[in-house]
């Protein structure tokens, strides 16, 4: 057996956090990532305590709101042997930023410290751990990636949906140059500081554009919204999901702030 | 004054908790500046010499010196003297008052003019020795004295310098230790500099131009008793 | 004196992207100092493993502040230097005032300093009848202009080359106004003549330090031009400004930091002149300045040590944080409003200037994570942007409805039963009003979005409604 085949045959015990965003947005970035979990060997739990993971109170100075926040979602997850997230940034507060956010508790650190070291974002997930290669699912067309900078900077997702993409027979994927560069998201960044946010976005769309792909995908839906309201308001052709759909081959949803059939 | 440092002092160790430090702690610190210790050498300032050589004439040709290698110093004013031609440049030069500069058969090309010491800025071309030349960056180490003018350093528009090959070390640190073994711990030179190519900026519009305010051009003499030869 | 301007970022932010001149100019920093350091990083094996070595050696030091500057100053003195210790700036620049006057200076030559224009040593020798001239390029093009530096090292890189071409004719009255002024070679020259005589007629130069040597008492210059070096050796007396962070313990830890100096800065192995000065000239030299004078400063250094900002105070001036964050790049140094900018402004500014002023600044971020990425210090940057967001919040500088808003947030995420709920109607209302067109061009509240991009509609049900329903697969429709 291939370390791939052997990590592949373990049932893995998940925990899904599906976040704020995808939960209020776009259920079917949750659904698709259950898909995925599941073609991976997993079983899949949605603790129904979730809700958000207090990112947006940490980012904010609110440190008081984000162990509230943080108590509840370890609580909640730390039953579970793997905690998986469709979200680089939620994935990386989870794991890089909890522990911190419990310097002066020692229980608390130490129960954050545990959870922090099962979390991950999906993707990563599926080829680090689960040892995936390749998908099941098909897909037709020319995608580029947009590397979110939690994920890229925090947690090292970068090859992983490269990789699974690289997989899907008929599916063609062309490097977007600068995409690690920020598009202009960043949480409160984007509505408190619109000009140089749209200055940001405005520099990704064209770069997105330059690449003649018809989809960009990405892992955080915080940057798809914003990607995917540019796109749509310059009135280009390029839309947008996340990675996850393309990956789980579900189609039957119109892309991000696209028009309903 | 007396209560600024008292002042400054006080609020460091206020930040860093604690009183004045204890004997040891200084014992400590005493004993890290006397090792000396060198942290990290990269390999590639740790060849043997003949290619830490090679390699010094590679990367000072990278920052745009330009290097002629001649195998005894008694060649070094005809190749002088070609350089000048080459470059157009007129027939007078700076020397520094080193022996190993002055000493030169100069009288070999006696149409050039020859004077030496410190430069008040009409000299426009200097010749000098080095102390040192460092293979990992193409880089010459000149130090300051009686007879090393560092105006002559800087002030022409072109600077020729001398470095015979055996006073290559791969990096920095051995610059260093040959300097402390020279002067001894902890004593330095008035100047210690460290050239790199020519001076340039790039401070307009990103442009970057030779001859910012130092030399425009940097010439390396190479004196290497074996460059005649093969490795 | 400069006054900060950072408590006006969004409007200084607003009126450099309205700018295309220093958009353009700004385009020049992707290609120059970003593909340069990639190149130069890449080249060297042992990169990594240096920007590890140079950190730990300020951790060390810092750790060891008060005795490494003692040794320094011990041997600056054994050297025939002195050491001035200032606690503010107030008091470093009456020293150099002092200074200049002992010396009878009637013009004083100037090497890049950041602590310079952080003292605003300038305006202050001038209002005392003393001439600064500033020889660095750069400094000297934005001296003619009466402007801050935009760049720790390449202080005129928000300006076009016509821009600096008009302030040399305005400023260099006696030559040709028909003079060809429009390649930067012609200016360089023009530049580089002015100066030299200059240089020649000081009485006094001032430099910068990148590096004090405790083991020596040596400072340390490194510089492209030349001009550092010309301003310490031509005149009788060399004055180097100073902050307390800039000792290192040996010759060996400074070529240490050296090795990712360059490399993060422009891209360069080695910049062209690293220059180490200690004390005067010695009896015999040939020349060199007769008197030597270090101006130590903390102001506000000391009190970032004991504070969760220390680890700033690693920073070696290289730049790679501003040129590699497109906040920087999209509004320039000058938004920034005071004499640092780029994410180390973000986190120094605060610190020197109050939170009260500067606290726009470590918020213009979305922490995207890249100048921590390139710092060869390996400073945590956006930690400490979040610390400055902390303070603000603490001492409730956080606007009120932001505070409301995230009270609000926090009340609902810590009810999940709650969450739940609101989400799910949330979902069906938004998803419902988005229509058919599944975006929104207009939404109240939340214009700051939609003013430049569509807000997308949901799907129209809330994951934990579909699944709480029973849904296991995708297939959900609004």
């Amino acid at each position: 057996m291939t370390t791939a085949e052997s990590k592949a045959s373990v049932a893995r015990r998940v925990g899904l956090f599906v976040t704020c965003l995808v939960d209020l947005y776009r259920p079917s970035v949750g659904f698709a990532a259950v898909k995925l979990l599941q073609e991976a060997g997993c079983t899949v739990e949605v603790p129904a305590a979730q809700t958000c993971c207090g990112q947006p109170a940490y980012n904010s100075g609110d440190r008081a709101d984000a162990q509230a926040i943080a108590r509840q979602v370890i609580a909640a997850f730390e039953p579970f042997e793997h905690v998986v997230v469709p979200s680089g940034s939620c994935a990386g507060m989870i794991h890089s930023h909890y522990p911190a956010l419990f310097d002066d508790d020692a229980l608390w650190r130490a129960r954050a410290e545990r959870l922090a070291a099962r979390t991950h974002e999906l993707v990563a997930f599926l080829v680090d751990v689960c040892g995936m290669t390749r998908v099941a699912a098909s897909w037709r067309g020319l995608v580029t990636y947009h590397d979110s900078c939690s994920g890229l900077r925090e947690l090292g997702v970068k090859n992983q949906p490269r990789q699974l993409l690289d997989s899907i027979a008929g599916l063609k994927r062309t490097e977007l140059p600068g995409a690690e560069i920020c598009c202009g998201f960043g949480g409160t960044f984007c509505v408190k500081y619109p000009e140089i946010s749209d200055k940001m976005v405005s520099e990704k769309t064209a770069d997105i554009a330059a690449t003649g792909a018809d989809l960009v995908l990405a892992g955080d839906m915080g940057c798809l919204l914003n990607i995917a309201g540019k796109l749509s308001r310059e009135g280009r052709p390029v839309v947008a999901r996340h990675v996850a759909e393309v990956l789980a081959g579900i189609d039957d949803t119109p892309p991000i702030g696209a028009p309903r059939r | 004054m007396t209560d600024s440092r008292a002042s400054v002092l006080g609020n460091i160790r206020q930040a860093l908790k604690r009183g004045a430090p204890t004997a040891e702690q200084r014992q400590q610190a005493a004993n890290r500046i006397a090792a000396g210790k060198t942290n990290l050498l990269p390999a590639r300032g740790q060849l043997e010499p003949k290619a830490q050589v090679t390699l010094f004439q590679k990367m000072a040709e990278e920052a745009a010196a330009t290097v002629a290698r001649v195998n005894d110093p008694a060649a070094i004013p005809a190749a002088i003297a070609d350089y000048l031609a080459r470059e157009n440049l007129p027939a007078r030069l700076r020397l520094s008052t080193e022996a190993d500069i002055t000493g030169l058969p100069w009288s070999t090309r006696p149409l050039l003019e020859i004077s030496k010491g410190a430069t008040d800025g009409s000299d426009e071309v200097s010749v000098t020795g080095s102390y040192a030349g460092i293979a990992e960056t193409g880089t010459l180490m000149l130090a300051s004295g009686a007879e090393r003018p560092t105006t002559l350093n800087f002030l022409p528009e072109t600077h020729i310098v001398v470095l015979s090959a055996d006073r290559v070390v791969g990096a920095l640190e051995q610059a260093w230790a040959r300097l402390r073994g020279e002067f001894g711990a902890g004593n330095m030179p008035r100047t210690v500099n460290f050239i790199t190519g020519p001076s340039r900026s790039a401070d307009i519009e990103q442009t970057l131009q030779m001859g910012a305010h130092g030399p425009r051009r940097l010439h390396i003499i190479l004196v290497d008793g074996e460059a005649a030869g093969g490795s | 004196m400069h006054t900060p301007t950072s408590h006006a970022f969004k409007d200084n932010a607003r009126r450099a992207l309205g700018d295309p001149q220093l958009q353009q100019a700004m385009s020049h920093v992707k290609k120059n100092f970003i593909e340069k350091r990639a190149k130069a990083a890449a080249r060297l094996p042992e990169f990594e493993a240096l920007r590890d070595a140079a950190r730990s050696i300020k951790d060390h030091t810092l750790a060891n502040l008060d005795i490494y500057l003692e040794a320094y100053e011990a041997k600056v003195k054994e050297a025939g230097g002195h050491v001035h210790w200032c606690a503010d700036a107030e008091s470093a620049r009456q020293t150099v005032l002092r200074l200049c006057r002992a010396a009878k200076a009637r013009t004083v030559t100037k090497g890049k300093s950041m602590i310079g224009e952080e003292i605003a040593i300038n305006d202050f020798l001038e209002e005392n009848g003393i001439t600064p001239v500033e020889t660095d390029l750069g400094e000297y093009i934005i001296q003619l202009r009466h402007e801050l530096p935009s760049h720790i090292i390449a202080p005129a890189i928000h300006l076009t080359k016509e821009q600096v071409a008009d302030a040399f004719r305005e400023a260099h009255t006696d030559l040709d106004p028909n003079r060809p002024l429009t390649e930067p070679r012609d200016m360089l020259a023009e530049a580089r003549a002015k100066l030299r005589d200059r240089f020649l007629k000081a009485d006094v130069g001032i430099t910068g330090a990148n590096f004090l040597i405790a083991e020596t008492g040596s400072s340390v210059i490194v510089t492209n031009e030349g001009n550092g070096d010309l301003t310490q050796i031509l005149p009788r007396v060399h004055i180097v400004l100073a902050s307390l962070e800039k000792v290192v313990p040996t010759l060996e830890d400074a070529s240490t930091i050296l090795r990712v100096l360059a490399r993060s800065a422009t891209g360069q192995e080695m910049s062209v002149y690293t220059t180490f000065s200690t004390g005067p000239r010695r009896a015999d030299d040939a020349d060199g300045p007769d008197e030597y004078h270090v101006v130590l400063l903390d102001n506000g250094r000391s009190k970032m040590l004991g504070s969760e900002f220390a680890e700033a105070l690693r920073c070696i001036r290289c730049g790679a944080c501003l040129n590699h964050c497109p906040v920087y790049q999209a509004v320039g140094g000058h938004a920034y409003g005071w004499v640092y900018s780029g994410p180390i402004g973000a986190v120094l500014n605060p610190a020197l200037i109050g939170v009260e002023e500067a606290g726009d600044l470590p918020n213009a971020s979305t922490f995207c994570g890249r100048c921590e990425s390139v710092c060869p210090m390996r400073i945590p940057l956006p930690k400490m942007m979040r610390h400055w967001r902390e303070r603000e919040f603490e001492r409730h500088l956080t606007p009120p409805r932001h505070r409301l808003g995230l009270k609000l947030w926090a009340f609902l995420a810590t009810h999940p039963a709650l969450y739940r709920l609101t989400a799910s109607l949330a979902a069906r209302l938004l998803g419902a009003l988005g229509g058919k067109r599944g975006r929104f061009a207009a939404l109240p509240l939340a214009q700051g979005w939609t003013a430049h991009r569509d807000m997308p509609a949901p799907e129209g049900r809330s994951f934990q409604s579909l699944w709480a329903a029973g849904n296991r697969n995708a297939g959900k429709q609004p």
